[in-house]
């Protein structure tokens, strides 16, 4: 099996495997992080994205070898309880989901649409979003809470 | 109504059933109180608002409060998680054992202390009295014995005393979420654990004449391949090493047609056509006789919806000699249980199911299906657990969908054009076909088996229970006389089951579109016009909660809309009405929902706003977009290409307001919207184009239809 390396949330990570294997498959599996979330296995839900540079893509249709030597964000990586994203902060305060399945993939989204454009309108948030479902109904407040989060980061 | 009655010294049902205290409550000796219910975590926030209201009755700080995840190894009973009803009966239980409790607590503490217990207060738990006198819930648990029947002798507290129910509380379970902790039985690893994947047709009814197993068994990591008459599946050291060996073995199978679809095109007049059980399910005479000038009917009809979980149903077994242990994100511990036993043909008591957190479900999806799935692979793992994870095109074509409905109104009118009689007929399979019912397992596997069991055909619970198909069918409105009939397909080529609100989503948009129609027809105003047909004061409140919050009825502006839809869901259970506003260019878009709910008591006021935007919301991608798809083989809708759902940019602004009434007893809010939703769009639909959209969903292509039809 060839050696793949790349950046997972900041730590150099290498990891024998098939080239072809689906990067969410590789983090779910042998690298352990569940943060990312199956839910079609064809790129039309959003659950397992993750952050490569700067960019929200689903792992779940990203094959292993083309992050080589880039820089992969998972749930994981954005925050933790100890250490909250601002995103996460304000998922929390606004009770911006129900489920929660779909939601660490909206965040990733959220995170690389605020990565380009620190002061998104409402408009802007809805069309960087448009690629993860919800089935839950949680839109607005998770606007909401992205608006909210905005504001923070500019403003801290 | 269901104003408390304080002296009634009746035991809430799910507390009857289960009145032994110690199943519902345990101090721990680390300061904790563990709380235990049947109901669970389906992302609704039950599980906080049940935490707020033993907190509340027990006087503890909601940190203090333990939720315990429901399994059948000793949570109380309570059926299935399902109908808006937890709050309505895990927390009238949790609630009313909880007061026992504090009672027994008050009055061991004043022994001990030497006090009346009238002289006690309890403060987080601690027990104080005159003098700096004190203990606590903990001090005293190591004496005190729950093992006792609740007796509700204790009144529980009047809802000015509550501190904490009522109160919009964080919902535990979110940080966890947001942090992308393994929460979910998805995300569950056990020690050992092996992946296994069932192999299903793409055929709805499919016979497996034949598996060539080569390619899988050449795959590293493969365990076992099982196969049982039509069921096959395999189990692998890895989840990819479990999805390769899937497509292998997808290869090498060969399927025969067993049973075809019917004819999508047809679907309404279809369900009318087939063999159905016939129900009254109720009439009424009017006091004097009335004189028809003319009679009005109208048909609607509503597709197959599907739930669309986000996740794909998922479950985890391990067998331990004659023994299985089970995971699952079944809404119903107890019920899948009595299902595992029909189909192993085991005893109950060999048998854990244990819950664990799925994504949400809407009803009965796969959840069920795959535990089982799970248990039979589990087998050919040599005691080793087994996680199984249907794939994203079995969970949109081989689970229940909702059910497809026709109902037709009728409505005899006098020379004044006012309603006289009214009659309202309804055809649709089943809309429950859980587990744990019948003697007949209700779950996909069993009819696949070489010994298979019978297909379960769903049927509807009983209208005292709300109703399946009828759900909701019984006006509201003062019409002086009535026939309503029920007509139960007893054929299932498509497989059905409970999904949110059953039959009622159909029945409140047939009625409320036929009222509007009739209003409209009359020149009167829709919100006046309902409300001189409703005497129900709390009815009439939430319609002039919406209007006023709408600022009904607003301006007419070319292309734009505006609609009301009203009901009472279960007609026992929350009311709610809602205004859509609505745009109507190539496609019609929802701008805005104006929604009124009463729950009664709302326990967590933020998160019944929550569950009201989510189902006003879900409603509003059933109405504009969704239908299962099928040709006479297969639903070919199964993947979310084929069958698109709502997607931000065309979610509406959602305003919701609660009508608080902290005197009555508290009913649920996750099916309170769907309902009224669907009607106000259909309505304001009418307004903005003025075509009348009665076959759901409502597309350019059926708004052509309508056109058509009109001209």
């Amino acid at each position: 099996m060839p050696n793949i390396r790349f950046r997972l949330n900041g730590v150099e990570t290498d990891i024998d495997a098939d080239p072809e294997t689906s990067l969410l498959a590789t983090l779910r599996g042998p690298l352990g992080l569940t943060g990312p979330h199956f839910g079609c296995g064809a790129g039309e839900c959003g659950a397992c994205n993750v952050l490569v540079g700067d960019q929200a893509v689903s792992a779940c249709d990203t094959p292993l070898w083309s992050v080589a030597d880039k820089d992969v964000t998972t749930i994981e990586g954005l925050g933790n309880a100890q250490k909250p994203h601002p995103l996460q902060r304000a998922f929390i305060a606004e009770q911006a989901l129900q489920c929660g399945y779909c939601v660490s993939g909206i965040l990733m989204s959220a995170a690389a649409l605020l990565k380009r454009n620190p002061d998104p309108s409402n408009a802007e948030i809805r069309a960087a979003l448009d690629r993860n479902l919800c089935r839950c109904g949680s839109h607005n407040r998770m606007v909401r809470a992205i608006l909210r989060a905005a504001a923070e980061m500019r403003n801290p | 109504m269901t104003e408390k009655t304080p002296s009634t010294p009746k035991l809430p049902v799910s507390l009857a059933a289960n009145p032994k205290l110690s199943s519902w409550v345990r101090f721990a000796s680390d300061g904790h109180v563990a709380v235990s219910s049947g109901k669970v975590e389906i992302g609704q926030g039950i599980v906080t608002a049940l935490a707020q209201i033993a907190a509340d009755e027990l006087d503890v700080d909601i940190a203090r409060v333990r939720m315990v995840r429901a399994s059948t190894a000793g949570s109380p009973n309570e059926g299935v998680t399902s109908g808006s009803l937890s709050v309505q009966q895990s927390g009238r239980a949790i609630r009313q054992a909880c007061a026992d409790i504090r009672q027994i607590f008050l009055t061991a503490a004043a022994e001990r202390l030497g006090v009346g217990p009238e002289a006690l207060d309890i403060s987080d738990g601690t027990i104080s009295g005159p003098g700096n006198v004190s203990t606590s819930y903990w001090e005293l648990a190591g004496e005190i014995s729950l093992d006792r029947d609740a007796t509700a002798s204790a009144q529980p507290k009047q809802s000015s005393r509550r501190a904490v129910a009522g109160q919009s509380v964080q919902r535990l379970d979110i940080p966890d979420k947001v942090f992308g902790e393994p929460r979910f039985i998805h995300d569950s690893s056990w020690p050992g654990m092996l992946h296994g994947r069932v192999l299903r047709s793409e055929l709805s009814h499919a016979s497996l004449v034949d598996l060539k197993e080569d390619g899988a068994r050449q795959l590293p990591g493969l365990v076992a391949i099982m196969r049982d008459g039509n069921f096959a599946g395999l189990v692998s050291e890895t989840e990819t090493g479990a999805e390769l060996a899937l497509a292998a073995l997808r290869k090498g199978a060969s399927w025969t047609l067993r049973e075809t679809l019917p004819d999508e095109t047809g679907l309404a007049e279809w369900l009318k056509s087939q063999p159905a059980e016939h129900s009254v399910i109720d009439s009424k005479k009017a006091s004097k006789p009335f004189a028809k000038a003319r009679t009005i009917r109208r048909q609607y009809s509503r597709p197959y919806i599907t739930h669309g979980s986000i996740a794909p149903s998922c479950a985890i077994a391990q067998w331990n000699g004659d023994r299985v242990r089970v995971w699952t994100h079944s809404q119903g511990v107890y019920f899948l249980r009595a299902d595992l036993a029909l189909v192993l043909k085991i005893p109950l008591e060999n048998i854990t199911v244990e819950h664990l957190e799925g994504a949400g479900c809407y009803g009965h999806n796969a959840a069920d299906d795959v535990a089982l799935d799970a248990v039979l692979l589990a087998k050919a793992a040599g005691g080793r657990p087994v996680r199984l994870q249907w794939t994203r095109a079995d969970e949109m074509s081989h689970a229940p969908f909702g059910a497809a409905m026709t109902v037709e109104i009728e409505a005899d009118l006098d020379a004044g054009g006012e309603i006289v009689d009214w009659r309202h007929s309804v055809w649709s399979n089943g809309h429950t076909a859980r587990p744990g019912r019948a003697n007949l397992p209700a779950l996909l596997a069993a009819s696949e088996l070489a010994s298979p069991f019978p297909r379960y055909i769903a049927t509807n619970p009983a209208q005292a229970s709300g109703g399946g198909a009828d759900r909701n069918s019984i006006p509201l409105y003062d019409f002086p006389s009535w026939q309503i009939e029920c007509h139960r397909l007893t054929t299932m080529p498509i497989r059905t089951s409970a999904l949110r609100t059953l039959g009622a989503q159909a029945n409140v948009f047939a009625i409320e579109s036929f009222l509007d129609e009739l209003a409209a027809e009359r020149g009167e105003d829709a919100v006046a016009f309902r409300l001189r047909h409703l005497s129900d004061p709390r009815a009439q409140d939430v319609i002039r909660a919406a209007a006023r919050r709408a600022g009904w009825k607003p301006e007419k502006r070319e292309g734009i809309g505006h609609g009301l839809g009203f009901a009472r869901y279960k007609n026992t259970g929350a009311y709610c009405a809602a205004i859509a506003e609505v745009e109507g260019a190539d496609d019609i878009s929802v701008r805005r929902l104006t929604i009124a709910v009463d729950v009664g008591e709302a326990i967590n006021p933020d998160g019944v706003i929550n569950q009201i935007e989510g189902g006003a919301i879900q409603a509003t991608s059933w109405v504009l977009k969704e239908r299962v798809r099928f040709d006479r083989e297969r639903i070919t809708s199964n993947s979310w290409s084929e069958y698109p759902i709502l997607r931000f940019g065309e979610v509406p602004e959602v305003d919701v307001e609660v009508i608080s009434r902290p005197e009555i007893e508290p009913v649920g809010a996750g099916e309170a919207a769907h309902g009224p939703v669907t009607a106000a769009i259909a309505n304001a639909v009418f307004d903005a184009l003025g075509l009348r959209a009665r076959n759901l969903p409502i597309t350019r292509e059926r708004l052509i239809a309508a056109m058509d039809l009109a001209s």
